[in-house]
């Protein structure tokens, strides 16, 4: 087996420890909830609206509310412009983000009625899906929506050899040697730590994939804080 | 799109007979894949066609080659393309238009699974470095969904890949003029990946699910895997619906994961490079 390359990471992290994080909530006055969560040079926004009636009334459902999603890039969050509006990659991430944060949301309680939940990226350096999650699962709970649990998400890689966590854009995208670039982004639920959303990309043993979501509950712990803690400080100025 | 309408009596008829006997309503066991059929020559016009079903899911596939612009940052490498059309005619779900949330997943799922792996030798694709290379295309077009399109289409995909034959490039005029006879597009045939969809119903983990097994189903979860010595490694995955794993359902999935990959993985090569 060829030598493990991935040693060191450029930015001095250990292999287990996730960048610098931030998280505030009420950033959006006009909002029912809002919150943003940065880790390192990757920013999330999220604002919830709702529940308020959902229109076109077909789409309605009797029994419970809706939780729409929509997530996007602004057009300046990276070097190369983004054309404003929808894309399949944004459609994507968009449904995936609803799946995971609808296995929390209960709102059963506001029949006939829809959340909207909108996240934008600002400036992205690698994870924005797992960070936009962070800011709108901080969001719902801003909005005072019942939720079973929290989640917390994070992008678990591996690097040539190397498994690590939070992945950054040289990590996640420019890392073509030895065995490459693995992304793994993962959604956990606070307290039974069930995974709410896996994706996959790359070349991973079965028993190495196992690690990685071992280390993923201790990094989504980690996050888990920093979330808890942006809530109860509430919509204050520091 | 209109909703699949599903009646209680039939949700729990068949949940209970999964947790009860671990059987499904058609009479197979929860981790048995219906039969799979592939046909070859659906269209002489294109690089290759095909045909695949597993049981009544019935996807078509092809895969075209077009010249085009290489992007600025692989200037010496061909370019790929998938899309999916979930066709009205598959199902009484499926509208004519735009590609819905369900088309762009699929797409994007089969897509990034090919573009990771390294599937398809896109530096052999190039014609003029920076100026004119090869691009990919595969297309998919559903005709019957009777559940787990996903995989179906994911087979297709690979399938018609490995059939897919050279362009003949007219220097002189710059046009492709109709597919080489004998020669394939370059592949790297030892990174192929096949996927498999597995679905929470009921207590179980269900492989090959039917349309019904699919509306009520938890969770999905798609695991890609390659050859790596013998062994499975995964290679791309992609959990789908609001339920959670949890971690014994996340040990049964990966077990039997290995085992259909085991059982599966020399058929599915010998369509693709047979």
């Amino acid at each position: 087996m060829a030598k493990n390359i991935y040693t060191k990471r450029d930015d001095g992290r250990k292999m287990t420890e996730v960048r610098p994080m931030t998280a505030k909530v009420g950033i959006v006055p006009s909002a029912d909830g809002s919150a943003s969560f940065e880790t390192g040079k990757t920013k999330a926004i999220a604002v919830v609206r709702g529940p308020r009636t959902l229109h076109p009334q077909h789409m309605q459902n009797a029994k419970t509310g809706i939780l729409r999603v929509n997530y996007g890039m602004m057009p300046f969050s990276v070097e190369d412009r983004i054309r404003p509006g929808p894309n399949r990659r944004s459609e994507e991430i968009s449904k995936v983000t609803e799946w995971a944060l609808n296995s929390v949301v209960d709102l059963t309680g506001f029949p006939n009625t829809v959340v909207d939940v909108f996240i934008q990226i600002p400036q992205a350096d690698a994870g924005t899906r797992v960070a936009g999650i962070n800011a709108a699962a901080m969001a719902l709970a801003h909005a005072g929506l019942p939720m079973k649990q929290m989640v917390s998400a994070i992008g678990v890689g591996k690097i040539d050899q190397t498994l690590v966590v939070d992945l950054d854009k040289f990590e996640d995208s420019e890392f073509h040697d030895g065995e490459g670039s693995t992304d793994i982004p993962i959604v956990l639920t606070s307290r039974t730590k069930e995974i709410a959303l896996l994706q996959l990309d790359g070349k991973i043993s079965v028993d190495e994939f196992k690690e990685v979501i071992e280390m993923g509950k201790v990094a989504c712990d980690d996050i888990l804080k920093v979330q808890m803690e942006a809530l109860k400080n509430g919509g204050k100025d520091e | 799109m209109s909703k699949f309408i599903m009646p209680n009596l039939q949700k729990e008829a068949i949940e209970n007979l999964l947790n009860k006997e671990g059987k499904r309503l058609d009479g197979r066991n929860a981790d048995e894949y219906r039969e799979l059929f592939v046909e070859d020559g659906i269209s002489k016009n294109s690089a290759s066609a095909i045909r695949v079903r597993f049981g009544k899911t019935e996807v078509l596939a092809g895969v075209h080659l077009a010249l085009a612009t290489p992007y600025p940052d692989s200037p010496d490498q061909g370019t790929f393309m998938t899309s999916a059309e979930m066709h009205p005619m598959a199902s009484q779900q499926f509208d004519i238009g735009r590609p819905g949330i369900n088309a762009i997943e699929l797409a994007r799922v089969i897509d990034r699974g090919i573009r990771e792996s390294g599937f398809i030798d896109m530096k052999k694709l190039c014609i003029k470095e920076g100026e004119k290379v090869y691009q990919v295309f595969v297309d998919i077009v559903a005709i019957n969904d009777d559940g787990n399109l996903l995989d179906v289409a994911g087979l297709a995909a690979i399938i018609a890949l490995g059939k897919a034959r050279m362009p003949i490039y007219n220097e002189k005029e710059d046009k492709i003029d109709g597919y080489s006879e004998t020669e394939r597009i370059p592949l790297e045939k030892d990174v192929l990946s096949y996927s498999m969809t597995l679905h929470k119903v009921g207590d179980k983990i269900v492989a090959d699910v039917s349309k019904e097994e699919e509306e009520i189903s938890k969770f999905r979860l798609t695991i890609a895997m390659g050859d790596n010595a013998g062994k499975p490694r995964i290679t791309a995955m992609q959990k789908g619906k609001a339920g959670t794993i949890n971690t014994e359902d996340m040990e049964t999935i990966l077990k039997l994961a290995e085992s259909k990959w085991t059982e599966m993985f020399p058929k599915v090569k010998e369509h693709v490079f047979g």
